[in-house]
């Protein structure tokens, strides 16, 4: 897939206090790549790709994205944060909001459209993660699954070049979770670049170009599916693979 | 089914009618006490020049007494002061949740500055140092006073409220490409404000009594005409139940109302 590249991370290094979180952490994602991002807990995965969008700053390295090098205090970093969607574990969509003003309020106020402009664009993406009856409800009143599809639908509405995703499924009670998954299918097959942070290993399968999987803050393998999962080149990916899939 | 036990005294004592009756006891108490009390020093009660105070009907038809003109120079003085003190209270939370050290620096000084002098000193200074040197009268001097020293303690409270946001708003709110002061305004202080209305209906009450210390540079307010009824009559002990009473009227008044605004706002979210 020899798509334009959009992150580009060389050697970087994250410090919280004296705990090392990435250690020399090196990833390329191209256009319309996607890269689903695995480990165990306290790996790195999420620090990772919270720096992709600058909720982190790493302290060592290069970070490029979408062409801008993050750094700290960077000037551009707004500028880049519209063209990079984010999907977080625990949704953080706008309590006092309604769903349809959750997904205007950053079109509207961000990219200065009208309000007309915003909520044409709103119900299309409602109607993309099959929601649009819940337009005048507040998030309270909506189910998780359904939460986090209008979390995913608040962050289509900036017209997002590469989406992050968080753990998505992970704060899901278990029937929930396919409803969001599937949502997220159809986002790849749209050819959306995308790096998901998951344990959901059947999604993984399905759509990942490329599998990443990272251990006390390294990157120990870097694959494709089909190798990734039938045989991993490193012996704690396997392990962590029986683990997981056992059940 | 089992026979009903022997009330405990404890139970006995909460039991409605027993605890409306230990009220009245008490209160009637303490009312008789100081109604004795001041039958012994051959008190003169005339409560029946009191209502003339508060308003009149003569030839002219309806009107406010002293008091009631000076409840309402306190009402005034105390809205303008309060408005002023969320202002302050706001600049001084934001200075301090800024992330800049100066910026914290300042706002952590100016509240240790005022939060360490007692109020009455605090309006000598504005009054007898600042308004010689900017020109400040006795009002100004005393909407000043109240401001910076309530602007003090509302700042703690919105400092408290903005912190009881989720940090995942914040997130959420960078991640679609809002600037703080964008975060700030349509996303954390909405959300606030639900836990701020308590605590600051508390600072307005508090406000309001407060603001009687301004009598003493002789701002005609409340506690002032009372003192100049006094003076004029020696009617001490009506004259400061009445004052009293207008204070609690007045502040009981504003909880109440708040208490309904805050049920609407828990609805709301």
């Amino acid at each position: 897939m020899p798509g334009e590249i959009i992150i580009q991370a060389d050697h970087i290094d994250k410090f919280f206090g004296t705990f090392k979180a990435l250690d020399d952490v090196s990833l390329t994602v191209r256009q319309g790549e996607r890269v689903v991002v695995c480990g165990p807990s306290g790996s790195g995965k999420s620090t990772l790709i919270r720096c992709f969008n600058g909720l982190e700053n790493h302290d060592a390295g290069r970070l490029t994205v979408e062409g801008v090098e993050l750094h700290e205090g960077s000037p551009k970093i707004r500028e880049l944060r519209q063209n990079v969607g984010m999907v977080f574990q625990q949704f953080n969509l706008f309590p006092h909001l309604t769903v349809l003003e959750n997904l205007t309020i950053g079109p509207m106020k961000v990219r200065k459209l009208s309000r007309r402009a915003a909520e044409e664009t709103a119900r299309k993406y409602l109607d993309r993660v099959h929601i649009p009856e819940q337009a005048d409800k507040k998030p309270g009143q909506l189910s998780g699954g359904q939460q986090q599809r209008v979390a995913i639908a608040r962050s289509l509405c900036m017209e997002p070049r590469v989406m992050l995703f968080d753990e998505p499924t992970s704060a899901l009670d278990p029937e929930m979770i396919g409803e969001v998954l599937d949502v997220m299918v159809e986002l790849a097959q749209s050819g959306m670049t995308m790096v998901v942070v998951t344990h959901e290993m059947g999604f993984a399968r399905k759509v990942a170009d490329t599998m990443v999987f990272m251990e006390q803050g390294r990157i120990v393998e870097t694959s494709p599916p089909e190798t990734f999962f039938t045989n991993p080149e490193s012996a704690r990916a396997r392990l962590f693979l029986d683990q997981i899939l056992e059940h | 089914m089992a026979p009903p036990r022997p009330m405990s005294f404890a139970r006995l004592m909460n039991t409605r009618p027993v605890a409306v009756a230990l009220y009245l006891a008490i209160m009637g108490v303490i009312v008789w006490g100081s109604y004795v009390g001041a039958q012994n020093m051959g008190y003169n009660w005339q409560w029946y020049q009191v209502p003339k105070y508060l308003f009149t009907f003569t030839e002219d038809g309806f009107q406010f007494g002293e008091i009631m003109v000076g409840l309402k120079t306190s009402v005034v003085l105390s809205v303008s002061a309060f408005v002023l003190a969320v202002v302050i209270g706001l600049v001084v939370a934001l200075l301090r949740l800024s992330g800049l050290v100066v910026g914290s620096a300042v706002a952590v000084g100016f509240l240790e500055l005022i939060r360490n002098i007692p109020l009455l000193v605090l309006l000598y200074l504005f009054y007898y140092v600042l308004g010689p040197i900017f020109g400040l009268d006795r009002w100004a001097a005393s909407i000043l006073t109240l401001a910076v020293f309530h602007g003090a303690l509302v700042s703690e409270i919105f400092r408290a409220a903005i912190n009881a946001v989720p940090q995942g708003q914040w997130e959420a709110a960078a991640s679609i490409g809002m600037s703080r002061a964008q975060a700030y305004r349509w996303i954390i202080l909405p959300q606030s404000v639900r836990f701020m209305l308590p605590p600051l209906t508390g600072e307005m009450v508090h406000l309001i009594k407060s603001s009687a210390i301004v009598s003493v540079i002789a701002v005609a307010e409340l506690t002032t005409v009372g003192r100049n009824i006094i003076s004029e009559t020696f009617m001490s002990f009506e004259i400061w139940f009445t004052v009293a009473a207008v204070y609690l009227v007045v502040t009981l008044i504003l909880s109440i109302g708040v208490s309904r605004l805050e049920k609407r706002f828990a609805t709301n979210q």
